[in-house]
C-alpha cells in the first residue's frame, strides 16, 4: 500500500524539520533587542566621531568632540559641574537611601509586630512614576503653598522654611532626597532578601560567643550581607549616573537654578535635543561623545566593583 | 548595654516614623484631589471640607486624560504580552538545548540588564525616524519590549532550569513539537515566574516617561506619564486638578498592588537577586 509505504519516510523528515525550527525559537528576542538596544549603543560610539549639522552626520573629525568636550567653554565647565552633582547624587543615595534601609530591613527582618505594614508602607512610593514622584514633590516643596513648608510653621521651625527648589544651595540635596523616598522601599527587600539568607544557627552560634548589637553585626551580618549590598551599590551607582528624570520633571532640561542641578544625563539631553549653551541648537556629537564617555565610566566601575567585591567575598 | 540602643520602642518608634514619610505624600496627594485650589491654598494639610470631584472634572476638559490613559494601557498590554512571548521562546531555548552558543546567547542578553541605553537615545531616534514609528505608540513598544527582554529572560531561564524534563519528554514521545511542548506542557507550569515577569514589565511600560519625551510630541499619542507634563505646563495653577491628575496617574497600580502586593515585591527584586 502506498501511503504506509511513504508514511515512516515523511515522518522522519517532518521530525528534522521540527528539530530544525527550535533554533527560531531565541530569533524574535534577538531581533528586538539586538535592533534596539544593542546596535544604538554602538551607533552612539562611532558618532562622537563625526560632526553633525542638527541629526545629519557631516564629515569624520576623529576625537575632536572629546577635545571640545573637555577644554572648549562652557561644555567642559558645565560637563564638571555635572559630574560633581553625579558623585554627591550617588554618595546621598548610599548614605540616606541605602543606609536607611539596611537599618529598616534589619528591624522587619527582627520581626517587630506590624512588618508587613511596614514593608508596604516602604515600598508604596516606588508604585509611582518618577514623574508623577517629581512634579508631586514639586507641589509639596512650592514655597508659598507646600506642604512641607506649612508644616514647619505648625511645628514652630518657621526659620528652617525655605523656597528648596529655588535656591541653589539646597535645590539639588532636595531633589536626591525626594529620590531617596522613592527607591527606599527597594532597598529594604532587597536587603531583607539578604537578611533572610543568612542561616539561623550564625545568629545563635554568636550569641553564645557572647557578640551582641553592632558587634554582631559588624562580625557576623555584614560579610554575609556582601552580595546583597553589592547589588544595592551598583545599582545606585548605574542609577546615579544616569539620573535625569526626576530633575527634568523638578527643575527642567536646564538644570535650574543656574544649572546647580545639572547632571550629566541632563547635560546629554540639552546636547542631542536643544537647549545648550542658551540656544536650540543641538550639538550630536558632543552629546555622543559625552554619551561614551558616561558608557565607560559607568561599565568601567561596575566591573571594577565587581571584581573588587567577589575577590572579597572568596577571600571571606 | 551596648545595644541598649536597639531596645524596641526605641527602633518601633524610628520604623514607624519613616513609614509615615513613605506613605503621607501620597495620602496627601490623594486628599488634596478631592480639594478645590482655594481650599488646598488656604489649608494644604486639613482633610477635604467637603469631597469634591470638580477636580478631576476640569482635569478631564483640560487635558485629553482618557485618551493618554487609552495609550498606556494599549501600549503596556501589548508590550507585555510580546514580551512574555519572545521572552519564554528564547528562554526555553537556553535552558532546556546545549547548544555550544547557548551560553554565548544568554550572556549576550544578560548584558543588556548593565546597558544604559538612554545614552543611545540619539541613534535611537534616527533608527526610529527612519522607521516612520516616531509619534507612533509602537516606538515605545518596541522600546519596552527590548529594554524587558534581558531580565525576563534571566527570570525564565532559571526557572525553566528548576523543572524537572519527565512531562516533555513524555510529550516528546508522543511527537509533539517543541512548539507544543513549550504552549501544552511547559508554559501551565510557569504560571508563578510568567506572573513575575509580567508584574515587573507592567511596572516599567506604565510608568516610563523618558522614550514618550523623546519618541511622541503628538499631544494624541501620549501616555500618561507625558501627559502630566502637558498638564503641568499649561494648567500649574489649578492645583486640584493638578493633584487629581497625579491621583489618576498611580491609581492603577496602587490598586493592583493591594490586590498582590506580594507578588509585586518579591517580583521586582527578583531581578536583582538573582
Amino acid at each position: 500500500m502506498k501511503p504506509a509505504m511513504h508514511k515512516p519516510l515523511t515522518l522522519k523528515k517532518q521530525r528534522n524539520w521540527k528539530r530544525l525550527t527550535i533554533h527560531l525559537f531565541p530569533i524574535p528576542a534577538l531581533i528586538i533587542y539586538g535592533l534596539f538596544i544593542v546596535y544604538p549603543l554602538f551607533a552612539a560610539l562611532t558618532y562622537s566621531f563625526f560632526d553633525w549639522k542638527g541629526i545629519v552626520r557631516g564629515e569624520f573629525v576623529g576625537l575632536d568632540n572629546f577635545k571640545d568636550l573637555f577644554t572648549l567653554q562652557p561644555f567642559s565647565d558645565l560637563f564638571w559641574n555635572a559630574f560633581g552633582h553625579n558623585i554627591l547624587y550617588f554618595v546621598l543615595q548610599m548614605i540616606f537611601q541605602n543606609g536607611l534601609a539596611f537599618i529598616l530591613a534589619y528591624i522587619i527582618y527582627k520581626k517587630v509586630r506590624g512588618s508587613e505594614f511596614l514593608k508596604i508602607a516602604y515600598f508604596l512610593p516606588r508604585l509611582l512614576s518618577v514623574i508623577v514622584v517629581g512634579f508631586l514633590w514639586k507641589l509639596i516643596l512650592n514655597p508659598n503653598y507646600g506642604a512641607l513648608n506649612v508644616i514647619l510653621e505648625k511645628v514652630g521651625l518657621e526659620d528652617l522654611e525655605k523656597a528648596w527648589l529655588g535656591d541653589p544651595d539646597t535645590a539639588l540635596i532636595s531633589i536626591i532626597l525626594v529620590n531617596c523616598w522613592y527607591g527606599l522601599g527597594f532597598g529594604v527587600l532587597i536587603f531583607l532578601a539578604g537578611f533572610q539568607s543568612i542561616p539561623k544557627e550564625l545568629f545563635e552560634a554568636g550569641k553564645l560567643d557572647g557578640a551582641a548589637g553592632f558587634a554582631m553585626i559588624r562580625r557576623i551580618v555584614l560579610p554575609l550581607m556582601v552580595p546583597s549590598i553589592m547589588i544595592m551599590t551598583v545599582l545606585t551607582f548605574i542609577q546615579s549616573f544616569e539620573a535625569f528624570e526626576l530633575v527634568y520633571a523638578m527643575q527642567g532640561s536646564q538644570g535650574e537654578p543656574y544649572h546647580s542641578t545639572d547632571t550629566l544625563a541632563v547635560y546629554f539631553y540639552r546636547l542631542a535635543f536643544g537647549g545648550s549653551a542658551g540656544g536650540s541648537t543641538t550639538a550630536v556629537g558632543l552629546g555622543s561623545a559625552l554619551a561614551v564617555v558616561l558608557f565607560i565610566f559607568i561599565s568601567f566601575f561596575t566591573a571594577l566593583y565587581l571584581k573588587y567585591m567577589q575577590k572579597k567575598q572568596v577571600d571571606l | 548595654m551596648k545595644h541598649s540602643i536597639w531596645s524596641k520602642p526605641f527602633y518601633y518608634v524610628f520604623a514607624f516614623l519613616i513609614a509615615s514619610v513613605s506613605i503621607y505624600p501620597i495620602l496627601l496627594m490623594i486628599l488634596s484631589s478631592f480639594k478645590t485650589s482655594s481650599e488646598i491654598f488656604t489649608n494644604p494639610l486639613s482633610l477635604p471640607e467637603t469631597f469634591t470631584l470638580d477636580t478631576y472634572k476640569s482635569l478631564l476638559e483640560q487635558v485629553p486624560f482618557m485618551t493618554y490613559f487609552m495609550n498606556s494601557v494599549l501600549v503596556s498590554v501589548v508590550s507585555v504580552a510580546l514580551i512574555l512571548v519572545t521572552s519564554s521562546l528564547a528562554a526555553f531555548y537556553i535552558a532546556r538545548f546545549t547548544f555550544v552558543w547557548n551560553n554565548m546567547i544568554f550572556f549576550f542578553f544578560l548584558m543588556g540588564m548593565m546597558l544604559p541605553i538612554k545614552l543611545g537615545i540619539v541613534p535611537l531616534f534616527i533608527l526610529m525616524k527612519d522607521l516612520q514609528l516616531l509619534n507612533s505608540l509602537w516606538s515605545l513598544i518596541f522600546m519596552y519590549v527590548a529594554t524587558g527582554i534581558p531580565l525576563s529572560v534571566l527570570i525564565l531561564t532559571g526557572f525553566f532550569r528548576t523543572m524537572p524534563r519527565e512531562l516533555e519528554e513524555a510529550a516528546r514521545i508522543d511527537g509533539a513539537g517543541n512548539l507544543r511542548i513549550l504552549w501544552n506542557v511547559v508554559l501551565p507550569l510557569m504560571r508563578p515566574a510568567l506572573g513575575t515577569v509580567m508584574i515587573i514589565q507592567f511596572i516599567q511600560s506604565w510608568n516610563d516617561f523618558f522614550f514618550p519625551l523623546i519618541f511622541i510630541t503628538d499631544d494624541l499619542k501620549r501616555t500618561i506619564p507625558v501627559g502630566m507634563l502637558s498638564l503641568f505646563g499649561e494648567y500649574s495653577a489649578d492645583w486640584g486638578a493638578l493633584f487629581a491628575g497625579l491621583t489618576l496617574a498611580s491609581l492603577p497600580m496602587i490598586v493592583l498592588f493591594f490586590i498582590a502586593s506580594k507578588q509585586f515585591m518579591e517580583g521586582l527584586t527578583q531581578g536583582a537577586i538573582k
